[in-house]
């Protein structure tokens, strides 16, 4: 099998090489995948224009929304290839010959190059169109049939060298039985990624990358090639501002991107008992919050001080938990018991006002999530903000978790279970097995999750759910005047 | 012993060091890379730290002659030479903010003995001496070696920053045009030691249970021989019950840690080599099932007590900052000056000369003669700066033989 499909590969690659690919020939777009080098050139009606770019955009804002729930790639195959896609944005394999393949490329073609233009003008936007988009060429290329794949890379000159049995042998520690496979060889500095994780052999400023990895030339190359060509369009576009019916359009799209549809928590929880005050939050910590937040607050209790990301990781949840601004500038000068009142002023008013939304830039920022808190501003010695579960070490996870929710329910029976998830990584599977263990009281059963099996994604969401299954537990008493308790 | 912080340095020896003995010219070819000034200088940030810590950014200059000019009329504690910018960032006001970008930069490293206060046993803080220099030393030849045989860089530049650590500067064209992102990528490959205090093994640089991947693992072979000789016999790092404990934490078979635990607590006087033995012979002991796991362990323990500490935010950003070769250390009065690699193990910075004994050596030479300037501009050619800027201008000439030899391509190719 593996022998015949070598074959079948070597066959077409050399028909490509002799430059006589004949297969397809009637189609404009002989490939499913597109490098988008070249723009189109041909007429395109106003409502092509925009039914392109409105349906693309439904497709990369799904996919941003797939990474604001730290959806893993595989399911991502499924959401965005199977739910989203065959919706709004078909595009069938070169083999299923009774599609109308070319109007689906050319819409493709078409609504790229659209949200190009809308998307180019700031920094941030471009930056979220070529993850999103890099990440909509990776889906499609991965479940791309292999052989198209392998015409598709010959249609196109991606300038790498095969390297040769000599100069791997040279590379690959001879101590290794396994024979080395295929490399190819690249400048370095055309696959960081590549290099930052150790995954490609280097010599004199040369990548050796394994056939493996592949792809990730490819992926990088579409990336850059995608940033340098919005660059360019955002220079060019002030020339196109002239036309009255277009730039209507691309406000709006950009606009769209923007809201997004994402799982942002930024509007502030209705507080099920009124509002929250700065003096419920110890007994609130205690109840509700996952680990990193009891961690920040009790850091706080104990220090009399947060620093910086460590105020502003807790103080946007507690923002977003619905402490009000006077609460929370009450909350936080009790807190920092030992500083004086004109250095609070001074130096931490403004920063809680700020995020509040009501100082410089006025942005009313969402609290982080726990992607945010796992990926960004890794803590450094000293800091206590970030995700418990990552960056603890492992005795020192173990120790916090059983002074936090000892008396939730939490044993060491459970701890292998729990540290075994960390080691794998699954940081956010931990949490949400945590949630359960601790709120198996309130007869929530091992894989429900934070309701209907999701995981935690967001700490505002784990508080929300526990404030709500308590609340929900104190109605069921009220109700019949029966404890309920589960088993 | 440490070496003290000699003399604390004043104006007035700083003003007379600038005009009679800083080679301005030799500082910026090297920036340069050719005799006429080009963007690489004329662009080029520079920073002062004035008396009294006034810091001034985005000075840039015409030539070497109006550099010189103004580091005497500042007369700063020290200057920092940052990126080449998309624009003069003496002009930074006047441009637009997007058309000031860092385009260029030499590729730089910082290794600070700060990073080794929690393993070195002989200094702590800002103290430096021989021994713990061995530290650096091993760090400078790992580093030195990846980045020419894994990178292909020629032109390295070492600088001894004065006090504790060393700097490096690399000015090959490609280097200097690496985007943040390549940077980063690049720290990434060449970091081992990751983690906070909270975590005890800093070192994962595996798949799984996978050999040491090919670059660290030739890393590992030079450093073994320096693990043997500084971190058991010199530094004796496991002598004290925190030194061992924190050994203890790093094996990841408890059984071993317990009776080692009670082995080494009867017997405090136990030397690091002994318990390093003793560790050895435990795995010898386990043999079989669990052997690769413990194998893996102790190449790790080898690269956290040995492997280079980088800091890694001055290597990752196009235009971070960082001090000129040939400053004055403020608080020691040494003289930043560059280090051969090659030599690196017999480098004493507690021979390194002072700004005052420089100023001495030339007190002591005949006085200039009537009629002839007082302002010399080479007048560290009689000093013991000498073999320094010479080892400075042999750097230099191999990047100016490269720009000619880049030019005559271009020439050809029309």
């Amino acid at each position: 099998m593996q022998n015949r499909k070598e074959q079948q590969r070597n066959l077409a690659l050399k028909d490509i090489n002799a430059g006589i690919v004949e297969t397809h020939s009637h189609l404009r777009y002989p490939y499913r995948l597109n490098f988008y080098d070249k723009p189109p050139l041909e007429d395109i009606t106003i409502e092509e224009f925009e039914t392109a770019a409105l349906d693309r955009l439904r497709v990369l804002a799904e996919i941003e929304s797939c990474f604001a729930r730290n959806r893993t790639f595989k399911e991502m195959q499924t959401v965005i290839l199977e739910n989203v896609c065959s919706k709004y944005l078909e595009l069938n394999r070169t083999s299923n010959e009774l599609k109308p393949l070319d109007d689906e490329r050319r819409k493709d073609h078409i609504g790229h190059f659209v949200l190009r233009l809308a998307f180019c003008r700031s920094e941030d936007l471009r930056r979220r169109f070529v993850k999103a988009e890099t990440t909509l060429f990776k889906l499609r290329y991965e479940t791309e049939d292999s052989l198209e794949r392998v015409k598709f890379l010959g249609s196109r000159n991606f300038d790498w060298i095969l390297a040769s049995p000599e100069e791997v042998q040279e590379l690959v520690p001879s101590t290794s039985s396994e024979k080395p496979g295929n490399y190819y060889k690249v400048k370095w500095t055309r696959v960081p990624d590549l290099v930052e994780k150790r995954r490609v052999l280097m010599k004199r400023g040369m990548a050796y990358v394994p056939a493996a990895e592949q792809a990730s030339i490819v992926f990088q190359e579409f990336q850059a090639h995608l940033e340098k060509a919005l660059e360019a369009t955002a220079k060019a576009l002030p020339r196109l501002d002239e036309d009255t019916r277009l730039v209507p359009i691309l406000d709006n799209l950009s606009k769209g991107f923007q809201a997004g549809v994402s799982s942002e928590w930024s509007g502030a929880t209705e507080g099920p008992d009124g509002a929250l005050r700065a003096d419920m939050i110890d007994e609130m910590a205690y109840k509700h919050f996952p680990a990193c937040m009891r961690n920040l607050h009790m850091c706080l209790r104990r220090d009399k001080h947060l620093k910086h990301f460590g105020r502003l990781q807790y103080g946007l949840f507690l923002k977003i938990l619905g402490l009000s601004i006077e609460e929370a500038l009450a909350f936080w000068r009790k807190s920092f018991s030992s500083i004086q009142d004109d250095k609070f002023n001074k130096e931490y008013r403004y920063n809680i006002r700020h995020s509040y939304g009501l100082e410089g830039k006025r942005a009313n920022y969402a609290a982080k999530s726990c992607q945010q808190i796992l990926m960004s501003d890794e803590p450094g010695p000293g800091d206590s903000h970030g995700c418990p579960y990552r960056h603890f070490s492992a005795d020192n996870l173990q120790s916090a978790l059983l002074t936090m929710y000892g008396e939730h329910g939490l044993s060491s029976a459970d701890m292998p279970e729990i540290m075994n998830m960390v080691k794998a990584k699954h940081y956010h599977v931990a949490c949400t097995r945590v949630f359960e263990i601790t709120h198996a009281r309130q007869g929530v059963k091992k894989g429900e999750g934070v309701g209907g099996g999701e995981s935690v994604t967001h700490p505002n969401q784990y508080a929300a759910r526990s404030r709500e299954l308590a609340k929900k537990m104190e109605e069921g008493k009220e109700a019949d005047g029966d404890v309920v308790m589960q088993g | 012993m440490a070496v003290p912080d000699a003399e604390p340095t004043t104006p007035d020896i700083m003003l007379a060091f600038y005009r009679r003995l800083y080679p301005f010219k030799s500082i910026f070819t090297w920036l340069n890379h050719e005799h006429a000034p080009t963007k690489l200088f004329t662009h080029r940030e520079f920073a002062f730290t004035l008396q009294g810590d006034v810091y001034l950014r985005y000075n840039s200059f015409a030539n070497a002659d109006e550099l010189k000019k103004q580091v005497c009329t500042l007369n700063p504690t020290r200057f920092e030479i940052g990126p080449v910018y998309s624009a003069r960032p003496r002009d930074k006001k006047t441009v637009r903010p997007a058309a000031f970008t860092p385009q260029l930069r030499e590729l730089v490293f910082d290794i600070d003995m700060t990073d080794y206060d929690s393993i070195r046993t002989c200094c702590s803080g800002a103290d430096i001496c021989k021994r713990c220099w061995t530290f650096i030393s091993a760090a400078v030849r790992v580093l030195d070696r990846a980045l020419r045989d894994q990178f292909g860089y020629k032109h390295l530049l070492w600088v001894y920053s004065g006090r504790r650590g060393i700097h490096l500067w690399i000015s090959d064209r490609e280097a200097l045009e690496l985007t943040d992102e390549q940077r980063r990528a690049l720290v990434g490959w060449l970091t081992v030691i990751q983690g906070g205090k909270e975590m005890h093994k800093k070192v994962n640089v595996r798949m799984g249970l996978k050999p040491l991947p090919p670059s660290i693992a030739s890393a590992y072979k030079m450093l073994l021989p320096v693990f043997h000789d500084l971190i058991l016999d010199d530094q004796d790092c496991f002598a004290s019950e925190e030194g061992w404990q924190a050994l203890l934490h790093l094996i990841p078979d408890k059984d071993i840690v317990r009776s080692l635990e009670d082995k080494w607590e009867d017997d405090p006087k136990r030397s690091s080599e002994d318990k390093w033995q003793d560790f050895e012979d435990e795995i010898e002991r386990k043999k079989g099932k669990g052997s690769a796991i413990l194998n893996a362990a102790k190449e790790d323990i080898v690269l956290q007590y040995t492997y280079p500490r980088l800091d890694a935010e001055v290597s990752k950003h196009r235009n971070h900052l960082l001090k000129a070769p040939f400053c004055i250390h403020p608080k020691t009065g040494r003289v930043c000056v560059p280090v051969d690699p090659r030599t690196i193990d017999k480098f004493d910075p507690a021979r390194v000369p002072t700004v005052s004994q420089l100023l001495n050596e030339l007190d002591k030479l005949a006085l200039p003669q009537a009629g002839e300037s007082a302002e010399h501009h080479a007048d560290w050619e009689r000093t013991s700066l000498k073999p320094y800027v010479e080892m400075l201008d042999k750097h230099v000439m191999g990047l100016m033989e490269e720009t000619r030899k880049s030019k005559q391509k271009m020439d050809l190719s029309w």
